[in-house]
């Protein structure tokens, strides 16, 4: 049975909607990320679940039953919020015990919970320490620990890792995920950051204006986005308007301001208008004409070195630009102006209908 | 020439001279010299006025003459000063967080009246407070009218009643403050994590805020142990220390004003400095919890009862009682009083005059010591001088709110009277300086303190001179406090009563006058006193209104 479920749940603020009509089941167990950009509703779903907020319509249930009137401190879902929130008058071992004895707990219990709780997060020899004293690695851990010893079964992780150094946060967020693993926890980790969300979560949601545009595993999701607007948040890619003009068998012929390009054919109508996506991973430039699909000429107009490979942005014959990242590998370097053929496969490309309200209102990440 | 040419010439001559004072405050020697000029004239119009003057009078006796009954009224009325200013305090912190709690919490159009409303006990000068609670809890026309007898008589219940009143609004000031900028997030991760509202507030919010209460209970036991012109109305035939002084000054007893005020002073310091020193370091263990029972305290009859009664003790203990004076006002108005009192015949020259007198001078101890104080402040807050000189110099700036008004006032005299002959309205104007030094300077730098200094470092990056730095972005994000420290040292002037009847010799502020009129020493009608106490009411109080409404907006109110 799902732990926790929201049903038509409708969240406003004065006239704007937050969330809209949103329905989602969360197993126990899950490791759900949510991912989606400033103000797409993803701390409000986070502050309904902790009960900080109430729906102005919907339900939503935890264990199957109705917790919409339940008190914040009755719900077991503990909220951690960006900057951590840690009791700066009190230790690293009564913030951890202070879970166990807010419900109760004999303090000889509550502390024996905190120490083993620290141990766990491996911050036992800071057990007396006020938070101010820790780093922030350590007070994100610490956050964790209570949340742990507080015997909650849902973990409500707000950008958990966003006040934390670029490096140390590649390293946190795998431990964030095997602490909540280990313990049996189920957790909703809310971020806007693509990588980390593809990462840790079992499930992915991607959140924009208050509605879920995609849920699911995250290699599906990368791979099958639900929409224009969920492959732009997540991975990115580059977009074309284009018209079906042709179906033979599995392909479609798409033109697309001139150029004519190979696509899956899904149940494509003829003349029915489109929207492409390539992935840059899955373009590929060279100086001679590979034997692909899609082959067609281009200048490159910019590149971007990045280390370990390097983006290009090639402006295609039709004027419309296309961009393709190249592991450093490839001994081949290009340089802006040169020219190139720019190809990928049919079954790369992503085809979308063509949105009610435009590509570029699709692209919009606020 | 049209006027428009002429203010386009005045406004680009204030434009040049603006530059011209940017450009002078690139020069660290400039800079160096106003904070030193600061400092000066904290040191020589502040502090040393209040002290020097007592114990020089203390060093000029030939002899204590303080016989046995004396010395034993003495020793009574000081412990009864610091017994009654500690209930008082206790009793003021217990009542006041509740109320700023509703006003901060149950956001609404009524906690914004309630909110202007606990405002109101400030700008009631304390002597005509003391008066109207006089009148309220202990005249025939008063609460006695329902119960057929009067419920307190003048003496130590009534001073007990007139301090609660009058050390109210500035707990629900600083606890509003202190609410405000309270990041809610402590206590909502205290109850996800499972505790209730009111163990989630016990434990988590209270002991984060402890700093901010100890301050306020701070300024209402200085307030109590310090208040004289008030006290007096309603003491009767009781004495704590400042009566007492007041008293012995009037009796002629020179050795009993100096030694009384001295011993006022130190022990008001020790026991400072004790409850700074050891509040902060009582481990209060917040880690026991009564879930079941705190649950209880949480549910919704009881928080609306705790409310109204915060509410109720809020309206029957302090706004009746200080608005009480208001009642025959009104009545005076509808008769012949009220246009004898226009029209300034009879006693109402006097009384109009010496208004003009108060207002005068408020406002010039507004404008020098926000011009003195405001280089003050940001010395102590951006830790200027080194951490040891900004933390003495923190110590020195409460001294003249801890001294009692009336040995403030005797020192004051003694000082300025032995500095050669300054006109008497300027020794009045330096008295209330002293007095209200500090309300201005706490304020703002309590506030400049809370400005990051990155903002500052990237506007001076950004090319902008020290001045320019301070008009454009430290002034503009402390406005409220300086504001409300403006409001402070202008309503403390203006009610200023034990100091400033020490100094003057001829000239009378409104609150001596009244107290003369209260007193009977000039022959009044009931009906006319209750007018002219009426007056000062309504006009301090649109000032403070009209203060407000040049100033600012509300500060933001924060949602978690």
């Amino acid at each position: 049975m799902a732990l926790l479920s929201f049903v038509n749940v409708t969240k406003r603020f004065g006239k704007i909607l937050a969330l809209d009509r949103l329905s989602i089941e969360v197993n126990d167990g899950d490791y759900l990320c949510i991912l989606g950009p400033t103000g797409s509703g993803k701390t409000t779903l986070l502050k309904l679940m902790a009960g900080l907020l109430n729906p102005d319509e919907g339900t939503i249930y935890f264990d199957g039953k109705p917790v919409n009137e339940v008190n914040i401190q009755n719900r077991n879902a503990v909220y951690v919020p960006q900057r951590y929130a840690l009791f700066p008058h009190l230790t690293v071992l009564e913030n951890v015990a202070f879970g166990p004895l807010a419900r109760g707990k004999p303090d000889s219990v509550a502390l024996e919970t905190a120490s083993k709780t620290l141990d766990l997060v491996r911050l036992s020899s800071r057990a007396q320490a006020l938070p101010n004293e820790l780093s922030g690695g350590m007070q994100q851990r610490v956050a964790l620990a209570r949340g742990l010893a507080s015997g909650a079964r849902l973990l409500l992780l707000d950008e958990p890792l966003s006040a934390i150094d670029a490096r140390l946060r590649l390293d946190l967020r795998h431990k964030i995920r095997d602490i909540v693993k280990e313990s049996g926890l189920t957790a909703i980790h809310v971020t806007h950051d693509q990588d980390e969300a593809m990462s840790v979560g079992d499930e992915i949601m991607i959140l924009r204006h208050g509605r879920i545009q995609d849920l699911g595993p995250p290699r599906r999701v990368y791979r099958k986005p639900a929409g224009i607007s969920v492959a732009n948040l997540f991975g990115g890619a580059s977009f074309f308007e284009g018209i079906v003009e042709n179906t033979v068998g599995e392909t479609a012929l798409i033109s697309a301001r001139g150029l004519i390009i190979q696509a899956p054919s899904r149940t494509l109508t003829l003349t029915s208008p489109v929207i492409l996506g390539l992935r840059k991973e899955r373009v590929r430039i060279s100086r001679d004409e590979p034997d692909l699909d899609n082959v067609f000429r281009g200048e490159i107009r910019s590149v971007r070195y990045l280390g370990n490979s390097k983006e290009y942005l090639i402006r295609l014959s039709n004027g419309d630009s296309i961009a393709s990242r190249q592991f450093a590998d490839n001994k081949v370097g290009f340089k802006v102006r040169d020219q190139v053929s720019v190809s990928f496969r049919e079954n790369d490309v992503m085809v979308f209908e063509y949105p009610v309200l435009g590509l570029s209102r699709e692209l919009e990440v606020t | 020439m049209s006027g428009a040419d002429s203010r386009v010439d005045s406004s680009s001559t204030l434009t040049r001279l603006l530059l011209f004072l940017e450009r002078v405050s690139a020069n660290p020697g400039i800079i160096k010299a106003v904070y030193s000029i600061a400092v000066l004239f904290f040191l020589s119009i502040v502090i040393t006025p209040a002290v020097a003057g007592i114990i020089a009078q203390m060093l000029s006796l030939s002899s204590l003459e303080l016989n046995g009954v004396v010395l034993t009224r003495m020793e009574r009325a000081v412990s009864w000063s610091f017994i009654i200013g500690l209930v008082v305090s206790t009793l003021d912190v217990l009542a006041g967080i509740p109320l700023a709690w509703v006003i901060v919490r149950k956001r609404g159009r009524w906690t914004t009246i309630l909110d202007s409303l606990a405002d109101i006990p400030f700008v009631v000068p304390t002597v005509a407070l003391g008066f109207s609670i006089l009148e309220f809890w202990s005249s025939p026309l008063g609460i006695a009218q329902l119960f057929g007898y009067s419920l307190v008589t003048p003496g130590s219940a009534l001073i007990m009643l007139l301090h609660f009143a009058f050390s109210f609004p500035v707990i629900v000031r600083v606890m509003v403050g202190e609410f405000l900028n309270y990041r809610e997030t402590y206590e909502v991760a205290a109850r996800t994590l499972g505790a209730s509202t009111f163990t989630a507030v016990r434990t988590v919010t209270f002991p984060i805020l402890r700093p901010g209460i100890l301050a306020a209970f701070l300024l209402a036991l200085a307030r109590s142990l310090s208040e004289t012109g008030a006290t007096i109305v309603v003491a009767g035939a009781f004495e704590n220390g400042t009566v007492f002084i007041s008293n012995a000054r009037s009796a002629g007893l020179t050795s009993a004003v100096v030694v009384a005020s001295l011993i006022l002073i130190v022990t008001s310091l020790v026991v400072f400095a004790l409850i700074k020193i050891i509040a902060p370091r009582i481990r209060i263990t917040p880690l026991r919890v009564w879930p079941k029972f705190e649950r209880k305290l949480g549910r919704p009859p009881v928080v609306a009862a705790r409310d109204a009664a915060s509410i109720t003790i809020f309206l029957v203990f302090v706004l009746f009682p200080c608005l009480f004076i208001a009642l025959p006002a009104i009545l005076a108005v509808a008769s012949g009083t009220g246009t004898e009192a226009i029209a300034g015949t009879g006693p109402w020259g006097a009384f109009w005059s010496s208004m003009l007198l108060s207002y005068t001078i408020a406002v010039v101890a507004t404008v020098l010591n926000i011009i003195s104080g405001l280089p003050m402040a940001i010395l102590i807050a951006r830790n200027r001088y080194g951490t040891r000189i900004t933390r003495i110099v923190d110590v020195l700036v409460d001294l003249p709110i801890i001294v009692p008004s009336l040995a403030l006032g005797v020192s004051l005299n003694f000082f300025w009277r032995n500095m050669g002959s300054l006109p008497e309205f300027w020794v009045i104007v330096l008295a209330h300086m002293t007095i209200t030094y500090s309300y201005f300077v706490r304020a703002m730098t309590a506030s400049i303190q809370e400005v990051q200094p990155e903002l500052e470092d990237a506007a001076k990056t950004l090319g902008a001179r020290p001045l320019r730095v301070f008009r454009r972005i430290t002034l503009p994000l402390t406005k409220y406090a300086l504001l409300s420290g403006a409001i402070l040292v202008f309503t403390r002037s203006v009610d200023e009563t034990g100091a400033t009847s020490a100094v003057s010799k001829t000239l009378k502020t409104a609150p001596i006058l009244l107290v003369s009129w209260i007193k009977g020493t000039v022959p009044v009608t009931p009906a006319e006193r209750a007018l002219g106490v009426g007056f000062l009411v309504v006009t301090s109080f649109l000032a403070l209104v009209v203060l407000r409404l040049v100033a600012i907006r509300q500060p933001s109110r924060k949602v978690t």
